[in-house]
């Protein structure tokens, strides 16, 4: 049987300024010094107009390729593309509001209360998108009264919402001595929940099915969803596919840290090849915890705050149809428990084993995605430049096996590497922002093939000191060559 | 090939080691291992993810 394809993809972006002071790194340091790092990070927001002609979200949803990203003068935030549509081939830049009324259509337990004076706007921005267009927006119905908030948020554990500087509504907790249900982790999970199912409906609008085509989803998301006794139990994937209305599928989470959308989508391979099911949907949606990780940096620098955006992703894999990219498995890399921890021990398992495999050289490979980290967002805060360190890494392999000279690596980098232009959204950036423009590469005849190439940090969670990683090879279809 | 023999071993012998890897770096055992063969007592050892 041939190898499977990755028929259809779709990336998206929310806007969530009024979440950033959430995030795990400023909710720590607010706690700290309230007024002075609110204020710093209200003074550091960006407009949604910014977040949209921003050219890292431009190449993100697929209105510039990643290399263009090298013809634009940085600091890229000061050099806005114009015009900057806010919808692309692979999907949308969505506003704040919108994000707000969705976490309310994506709350099946009254979590989420919107203030009457919101609810309206709210109301009309879901009813007048083709997406949720009839999908109950009754659940905002007339909003409630403000002081039903201000007793929730003084006495039961509510936090609230915010936009635009001005409070909106509130979530609530749903247990009050349950940690795994309180308002913060609840938020957390809606979020993730809505933002997949955002990139989901722009993948079947792209695949141009209904929700009733996908008979697998797999949820690599990097929330922990669950209650006091099963924390991280899962769920999502069906509560996605649910808001979309996948009623024929059947679905559950993958974790694997920043590794889980590789890992979901060597599992849906695996899956679609052994003929369990036919078309499998991998989604993922964003990660509150990480909006302003580095934002102490961005506001010691006077720059905005550039981890103001949720991100989803989703992706379709299916049987061969002779035409879409194929996902060629006896080329996955894998990193063995026993490979050791070394930067060269991880990239030979990953890239030199698979490459050697199927018969190739390192230099065979036209684009190289690895993890994609915007490094406008990392440098800034220290951190920094992760995809170039990748690839200079592989580069580094390619003159250790001769295949260039080692004054060649930059060019190696330049034409086999791309720019980072994800946002550090934990599993997002990891190098699957880059399916869509492999695919369309691909397709208009300018590549052959693309490897992706993902890592995860397990010893985060303290259980092991391993780290870990996967890498697929992606390539034109044959039945295309024909 | 052998380790090499002479004050390299002893770099840091009777040194306490603390030690900070980077996940897109060069992770916390790896550092280890070398400061270890250099004679240092490895007090502490992490790695982080900055991203």
């Amino acid at each position: 049987m041939p190898d499977p394809v990755i028929a259809a993809f779709s990336c998206i972006l929310a806007h969530a300024p009024g979440f950033v002071r959430y995030g795990s790194k400023p909710s720590r340091e607010i706690a700290d010094r309230p007024a002075l790092v609110l204020s710093a990070i209200e003074g550091h927001l960006r407009g949604f107009e910014e977040v949209v002609a921003y050219p890292p979200n431009q190449v993100f949803i697929g209105n510039l390729k990643p290399d263009d990203l090298h013809g634009i003068g940085q600091p890229w935030y000061d050099h806005p593309v114009f015009p900057a549509p806010r919808r692309g081939p692979y999907g949308e830049i969505y506003q704040e509001e919108l994000l707000l009324g969705m976490i309310k259509l994506a709350d099946d337990f009254g979590l989420v209360e919107i203030e009457k004076d919101s609810a309206p706007l709210l109301q009309g921005l879901l009813e007048s998108h083709p997406f949720w267009r009839g999908a109950d927006p009754g659940r905002i119905g007339q909003g409630v009264d403000p002081g039903r908030v201000d007793g929730l948020i003084e006495h039961s554990g509510s936090l609230p919402l915010f936009h635009g500087g001005r409070r909106v509504g509130c979530v609530n907790r749903h247990h009050d001595r349950d940690d795994n249900l309180k308002a913060h982790v609840l938020m957390e999970n809606l979020l993730a929940k809505a933002s997949g199912a955002l990139a989901l409906k722009n993948l079947l609008r792209s695949a141009d099915i209904g929700g009733d085509g996908i008979d697998l989803l797999l949820n690599c998301s990097e929330e922990a969803v669950g209650d006091r006794y099963n924390r991280g139990g899962g769920g999502l994937a069906k509560a996605i596919g649910e808001m979309c209305g996948c009623v024929a599928s059947t679905g559950c989470d993958v974790k694997a840290f920043c590794t889980g959308p590789l890992y979901a989508l060597l599992f849906a391979s695996g899956l679609v090849k052994a003929g369990l099911y036919e078309r499998v949907a991998v989604v993922g949606g964003g990660s509150l915890a990480k909006l302003g990780m580095k934002f102490q940096g961005h506001v010691a620098r006077g720059m905005p705050i550039l981890e103001d955006v949720l991100g989803g992703i989703a992706f379709l894999v299916t049987g061969d149809d002779g035409q879409s990219p194929v996902v060629r498995l006896d080329a996955v890399g894998k990193h063995d428990i026993g490979s050791g921890s070394s930067q060269q021990n991880i990239l030979e398992s990953l890239v030199l084993k698979p490459l050697d495999r199927v018969g190739l050289k390192v230099t065979d490979i036209d684009k190289y995605a690895v993890e994609l980290q915007n490094p406008e967002v990392t440098v800034s805060g220290g951190s920094g430049n992760v995809p170039l360190a990748n690839y200079r890494m592989i580069g580094a392999l390619a003159v250790l096996r001769k295949e260039i000279a080692r004054q060649e690596i930059d060019r190696f980098v330049r034409e086999h590497g791309m720019p980072g232009f994800a946002p550090t959204q934990g599993h997002i950036p990891a190098a699957v922002p880059f399916l869509g423009h492999a695919m369309d590469g691909i397709r208009r005849g300018e590549l052959n093939n693309a490897m992706f190439i993902a890592r995860g940090s397990l010893f985060l969670g303290r259980m092991t000191q391993l780290s870990d990683g996967l890498s697929f090879l992606l390539e034109r279809n044959p039945g295309r060559r024909k | 090939m052998l380790p090499r023999a002479g004050k390299d071993q002893g770099m840091f012998k009777g040194k306490k080691a603390i030690i900070f890897g980077d996940r897109d770096g060069v992770p916390g055992p790896a550092i280890a291992a070398c400061m270890k063969a250099a004679g240092a007592e490895i007090v502490l050892t992490a790695t982080e993810c900055f991203v």
